[in-house]
């Protein structure tokens, strides 16, 4: 099927690896690299990208433990909906999460590294509940009883038995919520403020206000350098320390008064802390000078903030926007992704080839595809930027992975002789593959599709650098609005926040439910 | 001497085990035989101390264990799919016990290699062992710690037929030869005749 690999080696060469090349072109230059390197404020900058990132990561592993084991391990009523809870802010827009956090903590904390590190932590408990959580529900109960038969007290076993046998899970989940909080823009942006920028800000700041592109290309390709690593060290890592388990491990109810305080417990807490932002982001867009009131709601389709003073973005049309992208760019990745899932399930070498590919733009920052984009669409014949699309485009470069990594497994799995099967009991070839493969993608395509739009949505960092006046995505509308003094701009943040945060919860939720539903 | 007493165990409205008592005298080694759901992994959890009883006793030596927590109480066992510890090498897996109680010793690791017929495995990966050789290091494992009362569910269930023979017959050797007190469970006549001084049979439950 290389005819149909054409298509997003063309797309992921053309849109992925050509802005790349023209940063790393950029880079190349001798005197940028120096200068840049030596700039005054680029320690401060690194540092604190670093420690946050680490800091970040460890609290984020010691909170997420209780929880992701309570989940995996146990079953109570309203279980589904705590792990919904607990889940689904890992997929939400970043600025909804900046925003989110804005509302909740108090002024003084507005602008420090906590707040940053506070919700970088609510982001990511979802890895530790996800990852961890997966291989704690098939980790053995009776390898456990195995231990406390050989005398191993319940702490021992925790130290002996259960963190060495999870321990691979807990390294992806580190390098995951590592690379996360590493490249950390949106939140990092609306939460830490001028005082705390990390890598990934100080690329926007220098390419977006500066106008220092060079600059911006050495830090870009510095960042790729250091993920680089980070990712090839923890790949080694987690292929050493894989383990098999086999045995009984279903959930059970919680039998003894401990337990049942203990799970209590800590779904109480679970469920109060990743409720707590939402709700009080929701109710502060209801609340303008210290009294309820719709107006930051009402005054939502107009871009005047007071009489005679004018935004220049109009809220509900960035929300037009959005809608806009969200489709194009969905279309483009289910394109993208079916043909390329296609070629992947025909062609078994090649096609592991154009699947790690395609992972690609996923482990690059969302900034540094937004910056190569930026400098190389920019000239004739290829000056794209004033395009429509090159927007979606974008965005569809990081979701198609996504569509991709749905569809490869159900095309895997088809057994080889049922086409056959149905060929023998009448059907034309042409009827067999449509009633065989093609209506078995039907949902996990849609799943793909679903994923596509929230990320399209939500996406940040790369939109930045190729939005247009007028044509203001709703992040980049929060953005702006939350940076704007005044009570009445800040309210109608929120609830834009709230708006993106509804739309973007129902799309994640209904994808989840198609993808869990898939046998 | 081990002694349990009239022990209950109900799961939900099920009842798994009711009334159930059986008393093994130090040394001796008895067979619990019967078609399975008749509740005897269940028996061995609450002797172990990994299920609390509804009802009934655990007594060891003259003393009542009921209350006391499973890895307080010297009671081994080896499980119907071995329960390795995927994480640890042969050795790290006999030596688990011993560790676990601060007294690592190398020696005695060694010794229980030679004894369940495994010499020089002590470095292999248990992921890497066939089914006859994890059956070998899941017994010296929960020997090692020399537990007063060893526990067997189901031991050699699931093996073919000649290595089963063969593995009954070292069995019944490394148990004699250690004079512990046993409760073999097992579905398997044979077996349980080859292996135990004492076979008490379990009837399924009419009702």
């Amino acid at each position: 099927m290389p005819a149909l690999a054409a298509l997003p080696v063309i797309a992921l060469a053309l849109f992925y690896a050509w802005p790349l090349v023209t940063l790393f072109a950029r880079v190349v230059g001798p005197a940028s690299v120096a200068d840049t390197l030596r700039a005054p404020g680029l320690p401060r900058v690194l540092w604190f990208t670093l420690w946050q990132a680490l800091v970040s990561t460890a609290l984020t592993l010691v909170l997420g433990f209780a929880p992701a084991y309570v989940l995996a391990r146990y079953h109570f009523p309203g279980r589904r909906a705590v792990l919904a809870i607990a889940t689904v802010p890992f997929m939400l827009p970043t600025v909804v999460v900046g925003a989110a956090f804005l509302a909740l903590l108090p002024r003084s904390w507005h602008g420090t590294a906590g707040a940053v590190i506070v919700a970088h932590v609510f982001f990511n408990i979802a890895v530790m509940v996800r990852l961890v959580g997966a291989m704690w529900a098939v980790l053995p109960t009776d390898l456990t009883a195995a231990a406390r038969t050989l005398g191993a007290s319940p702490t021992k076993v925790l130290r002996h038995v259960v963190l060495p046998v999870l321990r691979p899970a807990l390294w992806a989940a580190a390098s995951v919520v590592f690379l996360f909080t590493f490249t950390s823009f949106g939140v990092v942006k609306l939460l830490g403020g001028a005082a705390h920028p990390t890598l990934e800000v100080e690329i926007a700041r220098r390419a977006t206000q500066l106008g220092d592109i060079d600059g911006a290309a050495v830090l870009s390709v510095l960042q790729l350098l250091v993920l680089a690593v980070v990712i090839w060290w923890s790949a080694r890592w987690q292929r050493r320390a894989r383990v098999a388990l086999h045995g009984d491990a279903a959930t059970r109810r919680p039998r003894s008064a401990a337990q049942r305080r203990g799970v209590t417990a800590v779904v109480a807490v679970t469920a109060v802390a990743m409720l707590a932002p939402v709700v009080v982001l929701v109710t502060r867009s209801f609340r303008l000078g210290g009294v309820w009131s719709l107006a930051a709601w009402r005054t939502l389709g107009d871009d005047e903030v007071r009489p005679g003073v004018s935004l220049g973005i109009d809220p509900l049309g960035s929300l037009a926007t959005s809608l806009r992208y969200a489709v194009a760019a969905t279309a483009i990745s289910v394109v993208l992704g079916g043909a390329a899932a296609l070629a992947i399930g025909a062609a078994r070498r090649h096609g592991r080839l154009l699947d790690v590919g395609l992972m690609l733009p996923l482990g690059t920052s969302a900034v540094t595809i937004g910056l190569g984009m930026l400098i190389t669409f920019d000239r004739p014949p290829f000056d794209w930027r004033a395009s429509w699309w090159l927007v979606p485009l974008g965005h569809a470069l990081v979701a198609t992975p996504f569509v991709v990594r749905s569809l490869v497994p159900v095309l895997r799995s088809f057994p080889a002789d049922q086409r056959a099967a149905a060929i023998t009991l009448g059907a034309s070839p042409l009827r067999a593959w449509w009633e065989v493969e093609v209506r078995r993608l039907a949902r996990p395509l849609a799943a793909g599709a679903g994923f596509a739009a929230a990320i399209s949505l939500g996406e940040f960092g790369a939109t930045t650098f190729l939005t247009r006046a007028g044509t203001e995505s709703m992040p980049i509308a929060i953005d702006r609005l939350l940076g704007r003094a005044g009570e009445v701009p800040r309210a109608q943040g929120f609830a834009m926040a709230t708006v993106l945060m509804v739309v973007t919860a129902v799309i994640i939720m209904a994808t989840e439910a198609v993808h869990a539903r898939r046998s | 001497m081990l002694d349990v007493r009239d022990v209950t165990v109900t799961f939900g409205e099920r009842t798994v085990l009711h009334e159930a008592s059986l008393h093994v005298d130090t040394g001796e080694v008895v067979a619990l035989l019967g078609p399975s759901g008749v509740g005897k992994s269940t028996f061995l959890r609450v002797i172990a101390g990994l299920l609390v009883p509804d009802q009934g006793q655990v007594w060891l030596d003259g003393t009542d264990i009921s209350a006391v927590a499973p890895h307080r109480r010297h009671i081994g066992l080896m499980f119907q799919d071995e329960q390795l510890f995927p994480h640890l090498d042969v050795a790290a897996n006999i030596g688990f016990g011993l560790r676990m109680q601060r007294r690592s010793d190398p020696a005695r690791v060694d010794e229980l290699l030679a004894l369940v017929g495994l010499q020089g495995f002590g470095g292999r990966r248990v992921t890497n062992l066939s089914g006859g050789e994890a059956k070998r290091v899941a017994l010296a494992r929960a020997l090692a710690p020399s537990p007063a009362v060893l526990l067997l569910d189901e031991p050699l269930t699931g093996l073919d037929r000649e290595l089963h023979d063969r593995l009954v017959a070292d069995l019944a050797e490394v148990l004699r030869a250690t004079r512990t007190t046993t409760v073999l469970v097992t579905h398997d006549h044979d077996e349980a005749a080859a292996i135990a001084g004492r076979v008490v049979t379990w009837q399924a439950d009419p009702s």
